[in-house]
């Protein structure tokens, strides 16, 4: 089979698995949704494996192939047909969506077992790995709006998953909302494509470009101006600065819709965005610098932002949106494969940070507050593992794959030269941060004494609530549909969680192999037919720097964690001294850096007065009282004189008829 | 004497029937000027069907007679059920059709 | 003698028609029109429309007024005095004092000037010739020929709406339900008598309101 039929079967199982959850969930059998969920989703992976296997097969110049079922409308010039496109590009991401999917599926199996919306779940969670599959393998810009805007739909379905709560629904309006903005920049990002290139087929757009649709020269008005609005739609996506405020609230949903959209899939969307797009960014250098600039920007600040946090969740929210500000960084600079071998580690180590979170959780019996957790070192020990496998992946330890796949980036930003260097250097600040933010999350749930709910486990016996509550505010819930079931799960007692998280914990560690620096370069020479022409993907790197840039690496991890041991875990009083004596930066941290209350002010308030207005001002004065009001009014008036005609006197009416006639005969009277 | 003459005197009995048909507030009365006005109609056919020399005016006025006869009928008809209904005999009092 | 004639005719049809609308009660309105319609009678013998003056005097004066009386006598003469009459009710009475008057008048005017001041030569002479016959102008055998020939469709129609009226003059003057029943009626509206006797309003319908 050829590799675009392979696509189409990727794209199709997904479709067909929440299309037999959703229509079909009252006949299935107890927990079967789950198992048809997943299953749906490892045909797609296997698909996908068939995708990889039968383009290997093609010579490298040709490995970029394009396939349409249909054409979906053909006018005015604008050909928007049912195509995707199968390039290395296209099988690198849907392999390590399907894959990380498929995992991610098993675990819910366990972790949504006692909830009673379990088909529902299964059915959203398949339509969104639908969405992202064809996002990646969209062909056209239209399949890509499609896919994005599908992605965000599943996003805020799934976010709202548990809809009685208040705060979930809130969240996940919030984060549709500000993908809707970014839908806005990325529809009109293509229209300034299309304007010039006169297509949105992706090969003809690109082919185009290359031969100078945009003239000979970089640096297009039209070009830039096209390339930044595609940024917009990346940075809502991604959940860039300042699109960012979306992900953390995110958190709502549950664990595992974390560990796949907003960790994993979705917010890579952007990363792949821009990847796909290089033709155009490579001729637009403003926009890769605003990229870069965004991307080190987020990175910095998510990473302080994580240091204060104290929701378990919220802290590897801040963290994804740091990670992912790394890899929007490399695709700017043009270390492509870099940054999506980032991508795919990213997605392994993060995700399986989220499942053990679920776990902890599971054990504390819904409450995600750091400060209530500690010493579940000995009631967990395969959370705590693979807590362990992940934050040091995460923090950039060799020989975990974390550690090759940053420093990959990092090394070719600092290739670049120039004022690059400020973005190498405030790489490895935020590599630094992360270290320490990781292992503080790490030391302070399971070091120390444990707690109430950790000796209760070690006990054998898992903590439950009496009454649940809502882990934000504290108020009062039920465990019937709409909320979180009554019981919950810890990967110690379910085989499926933890068949998903050994697999993840395994890549963690050794996918870190397949782009050992001068070694072996699988990623790259993968990549490279997608890439062909591109004049920044560079597989050569100088050794000076490369070296010194691995040994940086290691020593600013190991200096987190030794930073962190010493605060959390040694001398416990140091991070409540450190909080008093630097007040204002721990505030300026804890708040967000005020993003959600700068965005309140700015664009919120003045839109609900506005709404206000127009609904209690406007509406009421000049439509309602004026306009209709004034023509009713009219109308009865005029009405009301005519109807003053109708006297009902018969002798009125008869000195009418008089005065006619009389009327009449003088008309004619002068006639004559 | 001339047609004309006939015809003045048509003209005047019109006008006294119109004249008695918007002033007066008894039906009855009402009805009758209406007769007067059709009698003002019949004189002036009637002269120049004289003028003319031949029948078509007497023919017209004939049937004038007729439906003034049948509109009487009609009319008084109603006169009387309105009085037994008890109702005022004065077009001014019978206004149901106002507004 | 024509002329005498006609001049005494011409006062009594002015007359008569001045009494109608001047006279209080209606009863001596119905004896003006009676004169008057006599007066005209004698106009048209002087216009050689024996017949017509015939018929005049049979059916109108005859018959029509004859209704006429017994409909005064059964109702009852509701005189109305000379200022109450001109008053009538409200703002509209008195104008329509004035206004009857005025338009009278102007009415008047128009057709004495239509008549006399457009030089109509026709109306000048004394009409077309004559000759005695059987058949005459204005005979009844001449009308008669002309009803049963040019004018049959006329004639039919209107012995059909003679009929109709008959009719009609039944229905609405008959008595509803038996004898006795009026009394205890409240005062309905003319437009019930119009109405057939299961009918009525929606709301009537409906039972909001009683229709007694």
């Amino acid at each position: 089979m050829t590799p675009t039929t392979f696509g189409w079967l990727t794209i199709a199982f997904p479709l067909g698995g929440t299309l037999i959850i959703a229509l079909g969930y009252r006949v299935l059998p107890g927990r079967s949704a789950g198992w048809i969920g997943t299953g749906a989703i490892f045909l797609a992976f296997l698909a996908a494996l068939g995708a990889l296997i039968s383009l290997q097969g093609h010579t490298p110049a040709h490995r970029q192939l394009a396939s349409s079922l249909w054409s979906y409308a053909s006018t005015v010039g604008i050909d928007a047909r049912m195509s995707i496109l199968v390039d290395p590009l296209s099988v690198f991401m849907i392999l390590v969506v399907s894959g990380v999917s498929t995992l991610i599926h098993l675990y819910s199996i366990s972790y949504m077992d006692a909830d009673r919306g379990f088909a529902r779940y299964f059915s959203y969670l398949n339509f969104f790995v639908f969405s992202m599959l064809l996002l990646v393998l969209a062909g056209n810009f239209f399949l890509l709006i499609v896919g994005w805007a599908f992605v965000g739909a599943a996003s805020y379905l799934l976010i709202s998953f548990w809809y009685r709560r208040t705060t979930a629904t809130r969240a996940g309006i919030k984060a549709f909302v500000i993908n809707v903005v970014g839908d806005v920049g990325l529809v009109l990002g293509t229209y300034f494509i299309f304007k010039h290139t006169g297509t949105l087929d992706f090969l003809k757009a690109f082919h185009a470009t290359t031969a100078g649709a945009f003239g000979a020269g970089s640096d297009n008005g039209d070009l830039v101006a096209g390339c930044v609005l595609l940024l917009v739609g990346a940075f809502a996506k991604s959940a860039q600065i300042p699109l960012h405020t979306w992900l953390p609230d995110a958190m709502e949903g549950p664990t595992p819709v974390s560990a796949l959209i907003h960790a994993a899939t979705m917010v890579t969307a952007g990363v792949y965005l821009i990847a796909r797009m290089h033709p155009l960014f490579e001729r637009a250098p403003a926009a890769q610098d605003v990229g870069a600039i965004i991307g080190a920007t987020t990175l910095l600040v998510a990473g302080t932002i994580a240091l204060a946090q104290t929701d378990i969740k919220r802290v590897i929210a801040y963290s994804t949106m740091s990670q992912i500000g790394y890899m929007i960084m490399g695709v700017s600079v043009g270390a492509y494969a870099a940054g999506l071998f980032h991508l795919m580690t990213h997605a392994f180590f993060k995700a399986l940070l989220f499942m053990g979170a679920g776990s902890i959780i599971g054990a504390m019996g819904g409450e995600q507050s750091l400060q209530k957790m500690g010493g579940f070192r000995k009631a967990l020990p395969f959370t705590y593992g693979c807590f362990l496998i992940g934050g040091l992946a995460l923090s950039g330890i060799p020989p975990f794959s974390g550690f090759f796949s940053k420093d990959e980036i990092l090394l070719v930003t600092g290739e670049r030269g120039g004022w690059h260097w400020a973005l190498y250097v405030i790489g490895y600040i935020g590599a630094l941060l992360t270290a320490i933010y990781t292992f503080r999350m790490i030391f302070r749930a399971f070091h120390g004494e444990p707690v109430a709910e950790a000796r209760e486990l070690e006990a054998g016996h898992l903590h439950h609530a009496e009454v649940p509550r809502n882990p934000a505010t504290g108020e009062q819930e039920d465990t019937d549909v709409g909320f979180p079931g009554p019981s919950h799960v810890i990967a110690e007692r379910a085989i499926p969680m933890r068949v998903a998280m050994g697999l993840l914990a395994l890549g963690s560690i050794g996918a870190g192999l397949v782009q050992i620096p001068k070694v072996d370069f699988v990623i790259d020479d993968f990549l490279k037919p997608s890439f062909a022409d591109s004049s920044q993907y560079a597989t050569h790197t100088r050794s000076g720097l490369l070296v010194a840039g691995l040994v940086i690496g290691t020593v600013v991890g190991l200096a987190g964690i030794a930073i962190a041991y010493r605060v959390w875990v040694m001398q416990p009083g140091t991070a409540a001294a450190a909080r008093a004596r630097l007040r204002p930066l721990y505030e300026l941290f804890v708040n967000k850096w005020y993003f959600d209350e700068l965005i309140g002010l700015l664009i919120l308030r003045p839109a609900a007065a506005a709404g206000r207005f127009a609904a209690g001002t406007f509406e009421r004065v000049v439509v309602d009282d004026t306009l209709i009001g004034g023509t009713t009014g009219l109308v009865r008036a005029g009405s009301a004189a005519v109807r003053a005609a109708q006297s009902g006197f018969v002798r009125y009416y008869a000195a009418l008829l008089v005065l006619g006639v009389t009327g009449v005969g003088f008309y004619f009277l002068l006639q004559s | 004497m001339s047609i004309a003459w006939y015809l003045a005197i048509s003209a005047i009995v019109f006008t006294l029937g119109a004249i008695g048909v918007i002033s007066r507030r008894n039906p009855l009365v009402v009805l009758l000027c209406l007769e007067l006005m059709l009698n003002g109609a019949n004189l002036a056919l009637i002269a120049f069907s004289r003028m003319w020399g031949n029948g078509d005016g007497q023919i017209l006025a004939l049937v004038v007679m007729t439906v003034a006869a049948c509109e009487v009928c009609i009319g008084l008809g109603m006169i009387v059920a309105i009085y037994r209904r008890h109702l005022p005999i004065d077009v001014d009092e019978l206004r149901e059709l106002q507004g | 003698m024509t002329q005498f004639l006609f001049f005494l005719a011409g006062i009594g049809t002015i007359a008569g028609a001045v009494g109608v609308v001047v006279l209080r009660d209606p009863f001596y309105s119905v004896l003006a029109l009676v004169g008057h319609l006599v007066s005209l009678a004698v106009l048209f013998l002087l216009l050689r429309a024996e017949f017509v003056a015939a018929v005049q005097v049979v059916v109108y004066a005859g018959a029509v007024m004859v209704l006429y009386v017994f409909v005064v006598a059964y109702v009852g003469a509701g005189s109305e005095t000379l200022g109450e009459r001109m008053r009538g009710t409200g703002a509209v009475g008195s104008g329509l004092r004035l206004g009857a008057a005025i338009l009278g008048g102007a009415l008047l005017l128009e057709l004495l000037i239509a008549l006399l001041g457009t030089g109509l030569q026709a109306i000048d002479g004394k009409g077309a010739g004559y000759s005695p016959g059987p058949q005459a102008f204005g005979t009844p055998a001449y009308i008669g020929k002309l009803l049963l020939t040019r004018f049959l469709l006329a004639f039919e129609t209107a012995s059909f709406l003679l009929l109709i009226a008959a009719v009609g003059a039944v229905v609405l003057a008959r008595r509803r339900g038996g004898l006795g029943e009026e009394d205890e009626q409240a005062a309905l509206t003319p437009l019930d008598l119009l109405r057939p006797r299961e009918t009525g309003t929606m709301a009537e319908g409906v039972g909001i309101v009683r229709r007694s």
